[in-house]
């Protein structure tokens, strides 16, 4: 009789090199340079692909187990929301405008990612390299799928969601999102692996998915906090695969560390300033907050952020060049976007305010060195005039910044009594940049940078200043998607469903 | 020194992973925020399967973690038996 012996079932690394490595094959009829085109004009030298190893050892089986089984608890959170008028528990209307900021800036971004990597999946020689972009593709078309999916819930009832893929495109607050991507995209393999792999995910994400999604569930919105950490849950991949490439280009070759370095240096830069609309959302649009924009910062910024760079001193790596001027410019930046937000609500596909007493004794509390200071004065001045019937509009476009494409609304590092601007000539024109690490950035590619696609100079090419026709290019419906939180429809809608939903009359 | 952290769901699947890593790393610090726990600690964090194991009482696949994973900082280092992270000292 035959005995059944249980089949050895296989390590962890012996199952990643038969599924991963194992799947490799050299070219016969062709040379690896054909096959591999764009990955040696960076300057990046490689000698041996196969020391690049995720540290997870994630092969192809199991990450569509476990990817299933985070989408089944995904739809199973979102089926509940759904059913239970879950558009009704959140804290706030005022809330929904930080679910617009995330659905116009970033979700759009997550599908940018996901082209990003099937690309560099394929241009990347290493199969290890190969799997674990394939895996971050799939997972970055996850994330915009199901963001998209959990917020259309929002859609149904509130304004502001319908077209988030103009806003993202042709928006004057979204684009500094959009050229990050596109910045990134139009680079080489590695600099992509730089942009997305390590600043974004390793040193960004973590202030932009943990502290916010946190600040969703305490706001009571489930939809969000769900495809959140269903994302999130991958992101700690993402990072793990984006420090691992900068570990192993710094491991294969001295030359490397330069060129590196210089793409930390930009990269951080361009990241910290998207970070400016989560700063906004952290300080300002959550009526719960769990932390502010300065306490997450501490643990994500400077805590884990100097941390890695400490780790990563002994290739030689330092912190980036801005990292100085972003600790400057912390206790001030959430504030000043907010501000930007107000005065040029009229072109907004979403709602602010002006915040009342409470959350300002927050915010000094929060900011005891620069709120009172600078910004409440600022407040009450524009409350006074609200109180007048005047709402204080800046109908002045504001001068953008042609790196990251944001209004020159940030204030000199050192002074935060003084608008902060820089400009650089180029071949007889005159470039417009919000500070030195933007103007280091465009200085170091400008024939890269003079292509940049900007929003407002838009507005007076392609419809001689009329804001109206320029309202429905941008997808924006006037006095339903933009202006005050006061007095708007979502206000409305929300408070009159609510009092539905909790009484009998 | 530098702070190694993990952060997972709040959830009924990741309250015993938790005490394991209370079990396995004395100098830990609990986080609880909403949703979430954050765990903290001195240049090294260590997960193990057995311990987990012996918390929920049945077999774990170290990499079930990745289900309720939220956020890691720190040089990944798995096998079968263990997943660590730390900062080069």
């Amino acid at each position: 009789m035959d005995m059944k012996v249980a089949k050895k079932k296989l390590g962890l690394k012996e199952k990643y090199r038969l599924m991963t490595r194992d799947l490799g094959w050299e070219p016969s009829y062709r040379t690896k340079d054909e096959v591999f085109p764009y990955v040696k004009y960076e300057g990046i030298k490689v000698h041996d692909w196969d020391k690049w190893e995720d540290p997870f050892r994630l092969t192809m089986d199991a990450y569509w187990k476990y990817q299933a089984e985070k989408e089944r608890k995904f739809y199973a959170i979102i089926d509940a929301h759904a059913q239970n008028n879950g558009h009704l528990n959140i804290t706030d209307g005022r809330y929904l405008s930080a679910l617009k900021v995330f659905l116009q800036a970033i979700s759009p971004g997550e599908y940018a990612a996901h082209k990003g990597f099937s690309r560099v999946g394929r241009e990347f020689p290493g199969v290890g390299t190969q799997v674990a972009c394939q895996m971050q593709a799939i997972d970055e078309i996850r994330h915009a799928q199901t963001q998209i999916h959990a917020l259309s819930n929002y859609n149904k009832y509130y304004n502001g969601f319908h077209a988030f893929a103009d806003a993202r495109d042709r928006m004057w607050y979204n684009t500094v999102a959009r050229s990050f991507f596109d910045d990134a995209m139009s680079a080489g393999p590695f600099e992509f692996m730089i942009a997305i792999g390590f600043s974004f995910e390793y040193v960004l994400t973590n202030l932009l998915f943990v502290p916010f999604m946190s600040g969703a569930a305490y706001n009571g919105d489930m939809a969000t906090v769900t495809f959140g950490f269903s994302a999130q849950s991958d992101e700690a991949r993402h990072m793990t695969l984006g420090l691992e490439c900068i570990k192993f280009m710094l491991e294969q070759d001295p030359d490397n560390l330069p060129i590196v370095q210089g793409w930390l240096d930009k990269w951080f830069w361009r990241g910290f300033r998207v970070l400016g609309l989560v700063s906004t959302m952290m300080d300002y649009m959550l009526p719960k907050r769990v932390m502010s924009w300065r306490e997450a910062w501490e643990i994500y910024g400077v805590e884990n952020g100097g941390a890695l760079f400490k780790d990563l001193a002994r290739y030689g790596i330092r912190p980036p060049k801005g990292w100085d001027d972003a600790e400057k410019s912390i206790d001030h930046m959430s504030h000043q976007f907010m501000l930007g937000l107000y005065q040029w609500s009229f072109g907004t596909s979403l709602h602010s305010w002006i915040p009342s007493d409470e959350d300002m004794d927050w915010l000094s509390a929060k900011y005891p060195t620069t709120f009172d200071k600078y910004y409440r004065p600022r407040w009450d001045h524009i409350r006074k005039l609200a109180a007048e019937g005047k709402q204080f509009k800046n109908f002045g476009l504001a001068k953008l910044c042609q790196t990251c494409q944001l209004p020159v609304v940030f204030t000199e590092p050192d002074d935060p009594t003084m608008s902060c601007h820089r400009e650089t000539s180029y071949k007889g024109e005159k470039y417009h940049f919000c500070s030195d690490g933007c103007q280091h950035v465009f200085e170091n590619e400008p024939e890269k940078y003079v292509q940049a696609w900007l929003p407002m100079p838009a507005l007076f090419r392609e419809f001689e200043g009329d804001v109206g026709a320029w309202m429905d290019w941008v997808s924006l419906r006037d006095g339903q998607d933009n202006g005050d939180y006061v007095g708007s429809i979502d206000q409305r809608n929300f408070e009159q469903w609510r009092g539905l939903a909790t009484s009998n009359t | 020194m530098s702070t190694v952290f993990i952060a997972l769901q709040a959830n009924e699947e990741t309250r015993p992973i938790i005490e394991a890593i209370e079990i396995d790393n004395p100098n830990a610090v609990v986080n609880r925020q909403p949703a979430m726990v954050k765990i903290d600690a001195p240049n090294r964090l260590v997960i193990r399967k057995e311990t987990i194991e012996e918390q929920i009482g049945r077999s774990f696949d170290l990499q079930e973690l990745h289900i309720n994973l939220i956020t890691l900082g720190g040089n990944v280092s798995e096998d079968d038996d263990s997943l660590t992270l730390s900062w080069a000292e």
